[in-house]
């Protein structure tokens, strides 16, 4: 019977095609606007690591100013990074799996006799843990080991775009670049490694693109590198030179822990509340105690990854996709009851009424798919709109096939669920009002 | 013209009359907030900054190799940049207001119990600052060459504090309540005095969506840390023109650094602006379809109506309505939609507007955008009527006695 349910409502909608297209298009509209959208929300709110995000956690302590809670943040969470005198503490604990503490910094790399003009490139200190924590992939070479983190050796993790502009894209392990007027031995390449959102430093912009290039984090207080990222202080202190940043209280140092179990997340919690009762004592920690252990996705909510802008302005884009249901139930009304006679007549030579009601929800399908296609057309303008309004967002303002079915099933759902009352009215018709008419 | 037969009409095709009062209602409600949002971001990108942007191109040079002597070579620099023909001044400074990347601070009024205390973005800059940002004084003056510290400055404040600075007038105010505070002392979180020697009109920070960024401090000093931005004021209109220029001049000098992130301070106010601007685009987008959508909705559905009543219409007609009052009934009834529409919509967009200021923290509407987006409203309902009731008008008498 589908077929032929079908077969009735192309035929139909190919008799009006000017107030179909009419109908695909209010829909469609409504589609269109809110799926660009949405689609950016979708994506930049979107588990970035979803295999492991639930057991990678974001290790924030609260040693900040008693006299005023972080940032006068009305949440009372404690602040987004830690000083590196704790971060350094924590790294004494063999709880977790695996653990990274790590800061941001630049460099500018410059090759001896070489065409290549020195430029500046950002890197991550960072301890070994972070490529097999955040399931970097390498295209040449390796990670660092334990032993290389706590011997000041002089090594980088070329990401994949850095090995291309230096070394033409070849496999340059153990091959040798200078940064500032440092010789760095490089380990290893990384493959193409692009998450959409820069969830494990979300400091200057949560869609930033990951480093140039990566090295161990014991090199940052041994070659004094500048601290690149964001850096915060609340401590009205004396601080001298660079031993002096990395006694204060300032906070830079992002800090991860995996932990693979509830057990293991309780015994880290505990620890990491007992360091900060230890501290207590020496008169830092002077907050109540609130130590926070945030997963993947819970770390990007409470970050603010996803302007509440975009989200006030998929809330406004929905409303207006409910006028355009509006508007399409209104046609399709008007549609359907001007067919009145001929559903009479079809009642009389015994259609059923279940009959004439299938046969119209699939003619709304129709118009529901015919609208949602055209606002995947439409959101596909749209974002491509959005990304030459704002920079750098090109890699989350994009339409994917998991959008595209999300666009469909809308479309569908919200059209059929439109369509319901129209469809309602005319299986309703009474053969002997309408035929006696004729 | 009485409303009654119009009311009971309407009651007895209610299906059409509920469309039409949703769609109005709803599309009031988008539209206030839209609106209301729109104008906030246009004020919000159309704040005074207090500066000459169009004219001032930036960059920042970066040494490394063990020969570089900073000092110098922002001095060599500066001189170099000056006599470069085109360019007005330049000046050193750690970083450029509205380019979303800076320093700030808390300043005290008092190094006693319980001062006053407002935070704000402050710059590290060589002489010759008041002529490149274009900025113009309140009261007192700005730095002499000879003022300019190039003492060892690490990237923290508090660390070191030159004897001299300059404030805006929104920062006096904050700290002090008046802006005629030339000659009094500044402090910082450590305690440390600074003399305030010049007052600002008005200038803005880095950061353009923070509350402070009109809390300015200027502290004439140099970093010796490798590494400085330059702005450089350009004859008017020559911005664009002169950032390879710039940035070749710099780079010609040969020495071990790089020359990095040449542009015009214009483009980078522009990209700071980027989210609000593109927020009022969308909306302005979504309003313009909102109106489109909603008048092609009230098109359709009277003409739908009008159809339905073919007979009744003519029946009127034949037995003694003239045109005219075939155009009243449709344009009443329609109004009469369009008002219990708005009525409901104004509701809905107040309602809409305290849902959004407490649970986004948007600020609460201005309420006389309610009744402008009514009257539009309003005009859009009875232009959309208009084509349909018309064409109700035409329906010949005849056609009541050709179908019973």
């Amino acid at each position: 019977m589908f077929g032929y349910y079908l077969r009735l409502g192309i035929k139909s909608i190919s008799r009006h095609p000017a107030l179909s297209f009419l109908m695909m298009l209010a829909v469609g509209l409504g589609i269109g606007v809110s799926m660009t959208l949405f689609s950016l929300h979708y994506t930049m709110s979107a588990d970035p690591i979803p295999e492991k995000s639930d057991q990678l956690f974001a290790v924030t302590l609260d040693a900040w100013d008693p006299e005023d809670s972080y940032r006068g943040n009305t949440q009372g969470l404690p602040p987004w990074e830690l000083t590196y005198r704790d971060a350094t503490a924590l790294l004494e604990s063999d709880i977790p799996t695996r653990q990274i503490a790590m800061h941001k910094s630049y460099f500018t790399l410059n090759m001896d006799a070489s065409e290549i003009k020195p430029f500046m490139v950002t890197t991550r200190q960072t301890t070994k843990d972070f490529f097999e924590m955040f399931n970097v992939p390498f295209l040449y070479g390796s990670a660092w080991d334990s032993a290389t983190d706590e011997s000041l050796e002089q090594v980088v993790v070329l990401s994949k775009a850095t090995n291309e502009k230096v070394f033409g894209g070849v496999d340059s392990v153990g091959k040798t670049i200078r940064l500032n007027t440092h010789d760095f031995r490089v380990l290893g390449v990384l493959d193409t490694w692009e998450p959409k959102i820069k969830y494990y430093d979300v400091n200057n912009g949560a869609i930033d693109e990951s480093e140039d290039l990566f090295m161990p984090f014991a090199l940052s207080a041994a070659l004094e590198l500048p601290f690149g990222g964001n850096t915060n202080c609340w401590k009205q202190e004396e601080i001298v030179g660079h031993q002096g940043m990395l006694n204060s209280e300032c906070i830079f140092i992002q800090y991860w822990a995996e932990l693979t179990s509830a057990q293991q997340k309780s015994e880290y919690q505990a620890f990491i509340d007992s360091y900060a009762n230890e501290q207590k004592k020496l008169g830092r920690f002077e907050r109540p105690i609130n130590n926070r252990l945030d997963d993947v996705v819970s770390w990007i909510e409470i970050n603010e990854v996803v302007p509440s802008d975009l989200t006030i302005m998929v809330g406004l884009a929905f409303l207006f996709m409910a006028v355009c249901l509006f508007n399409a139930v209104g046609l399709l009304l008007a549609r359907f009851l001007a067919k009145s006679p001929v559903i009479a007549l079809r009642r009389a030579v015994g259609a059923s009424k279940r009959a004439i009601f299938s046969q119209h929800l699939v003619e709304v399908g129709l118009i529901g798919l015919g609208g949602g296609l055209i606002g995947i057309v439409l959101a596909v303008f749209g974002l491509m709109g959005l990304s030459t309004l704002i920079e750098d967002i090109d890699h989350v303002a994009r339409f994917s096939w998991s959008l595209g079915a999300i666009a469909i099933g809308l479309s569908l759902g919200a059209t059929l669920l439109a369509g319901l009352y129209p469809t309602w009215r005319i299986c309703r018709v009474q053969p002997s009002s309408q035929l006696k008419t004729q | 013209m009485t409303i009654r037969p119009i009311l009971s009409a309407l009651l007895r095709n209610r299906t059409g009359a509920i469309l039409v009062v949703g769609q109005i209602a709803l599309t009031l409600a988008i539209v206030v907030n839209a609106v209301f949002i729109i104008q906030q971001r246009l004020e919000h990108i159309g704040r005074p900054t207090g500066m000459d942007v169009n004219n001032i191109v930036s960059t920042r040079v970066q040494g490394f190799g063990d020969d570089y002597d900073h000092l110098a070579t922002v001095r060599e620099d500066l001189a170099m940049l000056k006599s470069l023909p085109g360019v007005v001044s330049a000046v050193a400074s750690n970083a450029i207001p509205l380019s979303g990347s800076g320093s700030a601070t808390g300043w005290r009024d008092s190094d006693g119990e319980d001062p006053k205390s407002a935070s704000g973005n402050y710059y590290n800059v060589s002489a010759e600052v008041m002529e490149t940002f274009g900025f113009s004084l309140y009261a007192g003056r700005t730095f002499t060459p000879e003022e300019i510290d190039s003492r060892v400055v690490a990237d923290t404040p508090g660390n070191y504090l030159p004897k001299l600075v300059m404030i805006t007038k929104e920062l006096a105010i904050e700290l002090f309540e008046t802006p005629d505070v030339v000659g009094r002392m500044l402090f910082d979180g450590l305690g440390e005095g600074t003399q305030i020697i010049g007052v600002i009109d008005r200038m803005m920070g880095s950061w353009v969506g923070w509350e402070n960024v009109g809390n300015v401090a200027l502290l004439p000093s140099v970093s010796d840390r490798p590494w400085t931005r330059y702005a450089i004021r350009v004859e008017p209109g020559k911005a664009d023109a002169m950032v390879p220029v710039i940035e070749k001049a710099l780079e010609d000098r040969n020495i071990t650094r790089v020359v990095t992130s040449t542009e015009t301070m214009e483009s980078m106010a522009k990209s700071s602006y980027d989210a609000d601007k593109a927020v009022a685009v969308v909306l302005t987008i979504v309003v313009f379809l909102l109106f489109i959508v909603a008048g092609l909705g009230i098109v359709g559905l009277a003409s739908f109506t009008v159809n339905q009543r073919t007979k009744q219409i003519g029946t009127r007609r034949a037995i003694g309505a003239r045109k005219r009052d075939i155009i009243t009934y449709f344009m009443t009834e329609n109004w009469l939609l369009t008002t219990i529409g708005v009525a409901i919509g104004s509701i809905l967009a107040v309602a809409l507007n305290l849902w959004l200021a407490d649970a986004y923290g948007l600020e609460r509407l201005n309420y006389w955008y309610v009744p402008a987006a009514v009257a539009a409203l309003w005009i859009l309902g009875l232009v959309a009527v208009a084509g349909p009731a018309r064409r109700a008008s035409k329906i010949s008498p005849a056609i009541a006695t050709r179908t019973v």
